[in-house]
């Protein structure tokens, strides 16, 4: 089910949570709703799942106006933050509950809590209440729960924003394997990048309201719109005052046009790659990032003063329009 | 020793304030022997005025949990405009003297109150008879269940709601299928205190019930009645029933209660 977002403002008090915002997701595709926190992600997101109402604008599913339909009616699954357990009932009443709502036979309701717990991995749990899982547990049958009256829409508001680094990347993966099987049209908020980027097809990237720019990950991070895009989608720093990405910035101690001298705050060594932060000769502070080869051979030093350029740029010049 | 002293004080305190005196009512109950105590619980006008609480308790306390869960609602889950005067007005009747609570309803219902002449023309009487005793009950026990609901309501937020609307739940389907089960200890804890007070009421009932033995007199009335007339024994009767009521009550909850609420 596509989802057209048309010029839709929320206002909470004074604080402008969405401005004019519009956007279209097509059906069966999976979106990232990316953004820092107070950008208006999350509310758009709300007001798609009908959990909102905008002030201004309009939501439409499938190509039908759906912006006064209540939450019951649209048809969309929603995964909350913090899980919204039922913590009254077992995991299998948790997952059984949007069919016990829509009256389906008890066998029908059984075979198909069996085969989402399947999904989730949480077969033998479905007797223990949601207080005996662990939070990853706990968010896997909360999906399974919001899947189970198969909705046409998945909605996910910081799904994994409250597990610890390893479980994330575990549901990241799991996630993107489930709508690669279902293909259910799934709009995921959150403030990672990385995450966003590696499980999302197609990016919207938020700030303050309205939307920067929507992309594919790769088209996002090589051709920003714009220097908050930028600077929110992987790392940047400015030289020669422009913005450019660590990996586009090389340490040298041969003198060259385009050079300029700096001295080494720290080295970090990050797995494979290499981090170099320095203070460059105008007092401004960058990091280059290289490998790990590369920064053996030059034996980088903190308090070493060294040469940073551009490659490219100090040669022809010609390139220094490549960002922006 | 730090650490004994302040139990001590705790102990004491019990005991000089809340302990001592109950003992004391048993011990005096049974004074005379056993015979003047069942005498006088068995006489037919205590009896009724056991049966005229018990009813007014069935009344009050539906009526109260009901209202009170609404009002909690209200209160925490609608942003409407007075909702902290709801709020601090539900409050009221703890702050209030029930002597106040009684003569209110006195100048609201008596012969030339604002609500008196109306009912007095259809023929129904309110003071000096059941239904006053019974809105001075629900009066005065009003806020316990909303108290005890609110905090509650707040701590849960209404995360699991909306889950629910999304899963297709109708408002109702989602309060008695999510929002009731998740609050339920609250209210029955708030229905414990509700039943204590109703059980317990004094002032407001004694303003209004006109004190007809037999008629408008309830448990606390009676003994007021028999400890005015010297009968010793069947005041302290009265009370240690009222007493005892109390305490199974509240041991009831407690065994009911699960160590860790889910």
């Amino acid at each position: 089910m596509s989802i057209e977002v048309r010029n839709v403002s929320k206002r909470f008090g004074s604080f402008q949570a969405l401005d004019d915002v519009s956007l279209d997701v097509d059906s069966g595709s999976l979106t990232a709703l990316l953004g820092p926190s107070g950008s208006g992600k999350s509310t758009l997101l709300r007001i798609i799942a009908g959990l909102e109402q905008p002030d201004h604008g309009e939501i439409r599913l499938a190509g039908e106006d759906a912006t006064v339909l209540a939450p019951q009616q649209r048809g969309v699954g929603f995964v909350f933050q913090h899980y919204a357990a039922f913590k009254h009932m077992t995991v299998r009443d948790n997952v059984a509950f949007g069919l016990k709502i829509r009256k389906q036979p008890k066998a029908t309701i059984a075979a198909r809590v069996d085969e989402l717990l399947q999904l989730v991995q949480l077969q033998g749990f479905g007797h223990r209440y949601p207080a005996q899982l662990s939070g990853g547990q706990r968010q896997r049958m909360a999906l399974a729960r919001a899947l189970a009256p198969e909705p046409k829409v998945l909605l996910l508001d910081e799904p994994f924003g409250a597990l610890d680094a390893r479980v994330r990347a575990e549901l990241r993966l799991w996630l993107r394997n489930l709508h690669d099987e279902t293909h259910t049209t799934t709009v995921f908020v959150t403030h990672d990048q990385g995450e966003a980027m590696e499980v999302a097809d197609s990016v919207v990237v938020m700030n303050e309201g309205r939307v920067e720019q929507i992309a594919g990950p790769r088209e996002l991070y090589d051709a920003p719109a714009n220097d908050f895009v930028m600077t929110f989608v992987g790392e940047a720093v400015r030289f020669d005052g422009e913005l450019v990405r660590p990996h586009d910035l090389e340490i040298t101690l041969d003198a060259g046009p385009g050079a300029r001298e700096a001295q080494i705050d720290r080295v970090v060594q990050l797995g494979f790659e290499t981090r170099c932060e320095l203070t460059l000769d105008d007092g401004n502070r960058v990091a280059v990032q290289l490998t790990r080869g590369a920064a053996a051979e030059l034996e980088l030093e903190p308090g070493q003063i060294v040469l940073v350029r551009r490659p490219g740029v100090g040669i022809g010049g010609e390139l220094s329009n490549v960002v922006g | 020793m730090r650490r004994y002293g302040l139990r001590g004080i705790a102990v004491f305190y019990l005991v000089a304030v809340l302990l001592g005196p109950l003992a004391m009512v048993f011990y005096r109950a049974f004074d005379r022997g056993l015979q003047p105590l069942w005498s006088s619980l068995t006489d037919p006008n205590t009896i009724h005025a056991f049966t005229l609480t018990l009813e007014i308790t069935a009344i009050a306390v539906p009526v109260n949990t009901a209202f009170g869960i609404v009002c909690a609602l209200a209160i925490v889950r609608r942003r409407f405009p007075g909702a902290g005067i709801v709020n601090a007005v539900v409050d009221l009747p703890l702050a209030l003297s029930p002597v106040v609570v009684g003569l209110m309803l006195f100048l609201l219902y008596g012969r030339t109150g604002w609500f008196g002449s109306f009912f007095q023309r259809h023929g129904i009487q309110i003071l000096f008879a059941t239904p006053s005793l019974v809105l001075a009950t629900i009066f005065v026990s009003l806020p316990f269940v909303a108290r005890e609901v609110v905090p509650t309501l707040r701590e849960l937020g209404d995360e699991q709601e909306q889950a629910a609307h999304t899963l297709g739940a109708s408002g109702r389907q989602t309060f008695w299928r999510v929002t009731l089960p998740s609050i339920r200890w609250a209210v029955v804890y708030g229905v414990v205190l509700t039943t204590a007070r109703c059980l317990g009421e004094y002032g407001a009932v004694a303003v209004v019930s006109g004190h007809i033995e037999g008629k408008t007199e309830t448990a606390t009335l009676r003994v007021q009645d028999y400890y005015e007339n010297f009968n010793q024994a069947g005041a302290y009767g009265i009370a240690i029933v009222l007493a005892a009521i109390s305490v199974i009550v509240l041991l009831a909850m407690t065994t009911l209660r699960p160590k860790e609420a889910p």
